[in-house]
């Protein structure tokens, strides 16, 4: 089962289209060998997700490609950085971590890396089409990608995504793979509670599906067909934060599952879940650490980033009188430059709500030492922001969201 | 003393030796290892609180999650790594984060995959040598 290398690989490999390129391959030669992969495949695009500061070991190799002259092979976006570089003033961590940030980010823009520094490409020109090969980082894009768009990514991280930028090759192995993309796991939603969003319901079923399914890709029947896009967004970021989920399918909805037969590959599932009303409320209630009433200190939105459609869904529940804290919402630059082109920023502004681009409340330093308690309509941010930011969280839709923010506590509608 | 010698695959190439370390159980190196002790510090890990420092880290596979690599080479890079890592899967995070720290740094941090009916021998020993060149490697156990 030997790695085939094509005349290009060999090129790459010997240098013949530079050092940096050269190196990236040689971590891929080994990297393929490791999963077991039999050859490398192009790639249309990659999103790399190198760009949040975790210590010198990443900024070293980012600035190594750079020193070596390195240009990404394939169109490339970048994730969420550890600053605002649009509103560097929000940062409340020290100069040192804001310093290296920036460096981290600016290093990757100079291999030639667009400067997105978005957690969700797919709401932007760079989506990628149907079918595509390419090659992403970030758990929520991952899913999204494969499951929304029908697009073929493994999960990449740390220097692999970039090294498959740097290259435009991939390994031939996972997901890539027609064969490996069927469901395995069959979720059925039997019941669930008739006052909730949808949003609600899709966060409570991808939480129950990432801790559930393990390694299974999973089939989901009993979703409405006319949800939105953002609430599979939210689903898939909830899968990928308590499980390792990648691809999901969602019967009648996603385009590899206009029927569950289709989705299956015509096999039977190894793994058969039945959710009712009574584990959805539970899986919604586990995500909240802060008890109802609780006082909070800000409310963040846009885990993943915002949409433009979120903004115009979050428009309405503001009204003139201010709110009593700061909401807090995570989008990207293009998507800022919309909500200016559309008017929206000034109204938000007045009612309290902080735009923040290019990183991430859960991931950054933007919120005040000893804020309390953080209220999310995210589940991916009510799973990491208890350990990432060490506060207390409540979970609770966009509605209760706003009016706890309105309220200056933990309401529930 | 006896030294028995074992046949094995190298995953990244290099030489070391160094005190066993066996985990009992998969470990993530992201949010699991902090990188400037060596020290584990998931909660959860039975061997919490251990450090992986110069040891040659006994782990059977990885935990599958896609970050880990840079963990990997930042506590190399500050000398809290393993010494050598020896393995039953090939796990592409722990092979990645060598890598990188043997191509930014030139430190040594071979990896290796072992023969399944080896692994109790190799575990009951008190330190290994291991040696792992492009066309295999070999593993030394000190009783």
């Amino acid at each position: 089962m030997a790695l085939d290398l094509s005349p290009f690989d060999r090129e790459l490999l010997r240098g013949a289209h530079g050092r940096a390129a050269a190196f990236a391959m040689r971590l891929l030669v080994r990297f393929a060998e490791a999963v077991g992969a039999r050859a490398f495949i192009d790639i249309e695009g990659a999103h790399v997700d190198g760009c949040l500061y975790h210590g010198r070991a990443s900024l070293d190799f980012a600035e190594r490609m750079v020193e070596l002259g390195g240009k990404v092979r394939a169109p490339t976006t970048l994730n969420v950085g550890s600053v605002d570089l649009i509103h560097p003033e929000l940062f409340r961590g020290t100069k040192e971590h804001a310093e290296k940030g920036a460096r981290l980010m600016r290093a990757h823009v100079e291999l030639g890396c667009a400067p997105t520094f978005t957690c969700a490409p797919y709401q932007s020109a760079w989506r990628p089409r149907f079918g595509a090969q390419i090659a992403w980082g970030e758990s929520n894009a991952i899913a999204f990608a494969n499951s929304v768009i029908g697009a073929r990514t493994n999960r990449y991280g740390d220097f692999i995504d970039l090294s498959c930028a740097m290259t435009g090759r991939a390994p031939a192995y996972g997901l890539h793979l027609k064969e490996n993309r069927f469901a395995r796991a069959l979720v059925e939603i039997e019941s669930f509670p008739d006052d909730w969003d949808s949003e609600r319901l899709a966060v409570a079923v991808g939480h129950t599906v990432g801790r559930r399914c393990g390694g299974l890709i999973p089939a989901i029947v009993g979703l409405d067909p006319e949800m939105y896009e953002d609430d599979l967004k939210a689903l898939g970021a909830a899968a990928a934060s308590s499980g390792a989920v990648a691809l999901f399918h969602v019967i009648d909805r996603t385009p590899e599952a206009p029927n569950l037969e289709t989705a299956c590959g015509g096999l039977k599932p190894d793994l058969h879940l039945q959710l009712t009303s009574e584990g959805l409320r539970e899986a919604a209630r586990s995500l909240s650490s802060a008890a109802d009433e609780a006082p909070l200190g800000a409310v963040s939105l846009g885990t993943p980033h915002f949409s433009i459609d979120q903004f115009a869904r979050l428009l309405p529940l503001l009204d003139d009188e201010r709110l009593l804290i700061d909401i807090f919402v995570n989008c990207s630059r293009a998507t800022l430059e919309e909500v200016r082109a559309r008017g929206w920023e000034d109204l938000l502004k007045a009612a309290r709500v902080t735009l923040v681009t290019d990183t991430c409340v859960y991931v950054s330093a933007l919120l005040q030492a000893g804020v309390g308690t953080v209220m999310t309509n995210s589940g991916k941010c009510a799973y990491y922001a208890p350990s990432n930011l060490r506060v207390q969280v409540a979970y609770g839709s966009l509605a209760e969201c706003v009016a706890s923010a309105r309220a200056g506590k933990v309401v529930r509608l | 003393m006896s030294l028995r010698g074992f046949d094995a695959a190298t995953l990244v190439p290099g030489a070391a030796s160094g005190p066993i370390l066996r985990l009992d159980e998969p470990l993530s190196f992201w949010g699991g290892l902090d990188s400037a002790t060596g020290t584990i510090i998931d909660r959860l890990h039975p061997q919490a609180g251990a450090s992986v420092a110069r040891a040659v880290l006994m782990m059977p596979g990885g935990r599958g999650s896609s970050s880990g690599s840079a963990t990997l080479a930042e506590a190399l890079r500050l000398g809290k790594g393993p010494a050598a890592i020896l393995m039953l899967e090939r796990d592409p995070i722990v092979v990645v984060g060598a890598m990188v720290a043997a191509e930014l740094y030139g430190l040594q941090c071979p990896v290796v995959a072992a023969r399944r009916q080896d692994w109790m021998e190799l575990a009951a020993a008190a330190s290994l040598t291991l040696e792992a060149g492009p066309d295999g490697a070999a593993i030394r156990a000190d009783p």
